[in-house]
């Protein structure tokens, strides 16, 4: 009934009916049997002595480019190193945007085709993920603003992604609660991509490890890295809390932690670890249905299928690996949410966390071979990797497989700092707490 | 909330503050070429654990100061007023 799970190699506790595929059907059947039929989505895997790629990191972009490698590049040999469990690193803890509404041409490439494997994703991954594009609505209130939100609407519109400007009037149409008239800071529209929105996280984190491992790779949780091994000036493989791994290519996708992995490789990288918070606030019924910037300060918001408001803001500002916010940001960002939308003073928050994320030099990613040989690093994701996680990960099984950068990623190489081609998008210069 | 002992104003909220990065970081030689400086500019050690670091207290003194601080912690164990004195242990400070 489940052939699939035959194929896993060396699982240890791999029930035989790991791999069903879901379907409406199969949901009917087990909903009139007790759901009794339902099992693990993937198999907890031990690690075996040797692979010909290990990836370092069981987030997004780890179980991504391990399905991708497994599924577009045929190479199976593959296992993927968790140091806790699947889904509580930074994919568990973003706000759950997609997106491609960038300013320069090749990022607008790249994360449009992110957002295009994202509407065929829930088929591909036979789980769903509740991808919602519900739209994106970036508010402005400058002349300026309108300008450069135009330009970048039509920067994207000659490359083929929808984008497009709206009106005052309809900025209240869509958001009601929105304060038009605010004193100090009035909007005067907006720019929208109705093709952005929301998918569920974990969802993501879930559907990428259970396709992985129908596909043949190795899902190794609670297995800790703790060093790279080298052969001269290339990788021949990892100690891990589990044993020694041996590998041909390691590739690092540990964003927050790129640093850290990176040093014992005897490499320093243009990154910088800062805590990103988020904040969800009690239920309520509907009264937001797109994903929203203000222009003004640094706030987002989205409600969430639960009903709870999902908003953040900035990062902290300075250097850490906590996961936890600091005071002073959340009543910045709690100011801007009640400058944007005064209904929301009285909602209750009920939640708040922190994510660790790799701040790069420049603002943008790094999808790259590094001057160790067999090195890879997918990292310097900087607030922006969730919405990247399918095109990093196609990406980066690219780069492994074939030994050279996808066309739509080349750009993200380690060598473009030296060389003084870093892209960055806001032109805030090498200070990562700038971006 | 960080409280920074600043040595000319005293204890103050972490909001008076402006982070300026890692204070270890050293301009190479003029004549060091590129790959010194781009090393200089780009890269950094990012610690998990102790790193001296630039605070500007841009809503007092106005002055830059060397903390050093425990990037998971956030504890503070030293903070110096300028670049010519010595780091002084918290209790010396005021």
């Amino acid at each position: 009934m489940h052939p699939e799970s035959e194929s896993q190699p060396q699982t240890t506790d791999a029930a035989p009916s790991s791999s069903g595929r879901f379907s409406g059907w199969r949901l009917l059947v087990e909903g009139l049997t007790g759901q009794r039929g339902w099992s693990r989505a993937w198999a907890k895997a031990a690690p075996r002595p040797r692979y010909r790629v290990v990836i370092v990191g069981g987030g997004g972009h780890g179980l991504a480019s391990a399905y991708y490698l497994a599924s577009r590049y045929g190479i199976t040999d593959v296992a993927v190193l968790e140091q806790g469990p699947i889904g509580l690193g930074n994919v568990g803890r973003n706000t759950t945007i997609i997106r491609s509404n960038y300013f320069r041409a090749d990022n607008i490439r790249f994360y449009d085709y992110s957002l295009k494997l994202w509407e065929g994703l829930e088929q591909e991954l036979n789980f769903n993920a509740m991808v919602s594009q519900r739209g994106t609505l970036n508010l402005f209130h400058t002349e300026a603003q309108r300008d450069l939100f135009t330009r970048r609407a039509n920067l994207m519109r000659l490359l083929g992604v929808d984008a497009q400007s709206v009106s005052r009037e309809s900025v209240k149409a869509l958001v009601p609660l929105v304060d038009l008239d605010n004193g100090r800071y009035p909007v005067l529209g907006g720019f929208l991509q109705r093709r952005g929105g929301t998918v569920r996280h974990d969802a993501v984190a879930w559907g990428y490890a259970r396709a992985a491992a129908r596909a043949g790779v190795d899902i190794v949780e609670h297995c800790e890295v703790t060093g790279i091994r080298r052969e001269g000036s290339r990788v021949i493989g990892v100690e891990t809390t589990r044993g020694p791994i041996a590998a041909d290519t390691i590739c690092l996708a540990v964003a927050g932690h790129s640093s850290r992995l990176a040093a014992m490789a005897g490499l320093r990288l243009p990154i910088e670890s800062h805590v990103l918070q988020a904040f969800v606030t009690e239920s309520i019924k509907p009264v937001l249905d797109v994903v929203m910037t203000y222009g003004a300060g640094h706030f987002y918001v989205s409600q969430s299928n639960k009903g709870g408001l999902v908003y953040g803001g900035g990062i902290d500002g300075y250097n850490t690996y906590g996961q936890r916010g600091t005071l002073p940001m959340a009543e910045e960002v709690a100011a801007a949410a009640v400058t944007l939308m005064p209904g929301l003073a009285r909602l209750k928050v009920l939640r708040q966390w922190g994510g660790v994320m790799d701040m790069s030099m420049d603002g943008s990613p790094i999808i790259s071979k590094t001057a160790v040989q067999g090195l890879i690093l997918n990292g310097g994701w900087c607030y922006g990797g969730f919405k990247a996680i399918p095109a990093g990960g196609m990406t980066t099984a690219h780069l492994i497989a074939r030994g050279e950068p996808h066309p739509l990623a080349a750009h993200f190489n380690l060598e473009r700092f030296a060389a003084g081609r870093t892209i960055d998008e806001r032109g805030a210069g090498p200070f990562p707490f700038a971006h | 909330m960080l409280r920074i002992q600043c040595p000319w104003c005293g204890v103050r909220d972490e909001i008076e503050f402006r982070y300026r990065g890692d204070a270890s970081v050293v301009r190479p030689a003029a004549d060091a070429g590129i790959d010194a400086f781009a090393s200089y500019v780009y890269e950094r050690g990012n610690q998990c654990g102790w790193q001296a670091e630039w605070w500007l207290h841009v809503g007092g003194c106005r002055q830059l100061l060397t903390v050093e601080r425990h990037t998971l912690t956030h504890e503070i164990r030293s903070i110096r007023g300028t670049a010519d004195e010595p780091a002084q242990p918290l209790d010396a400070v005021r």
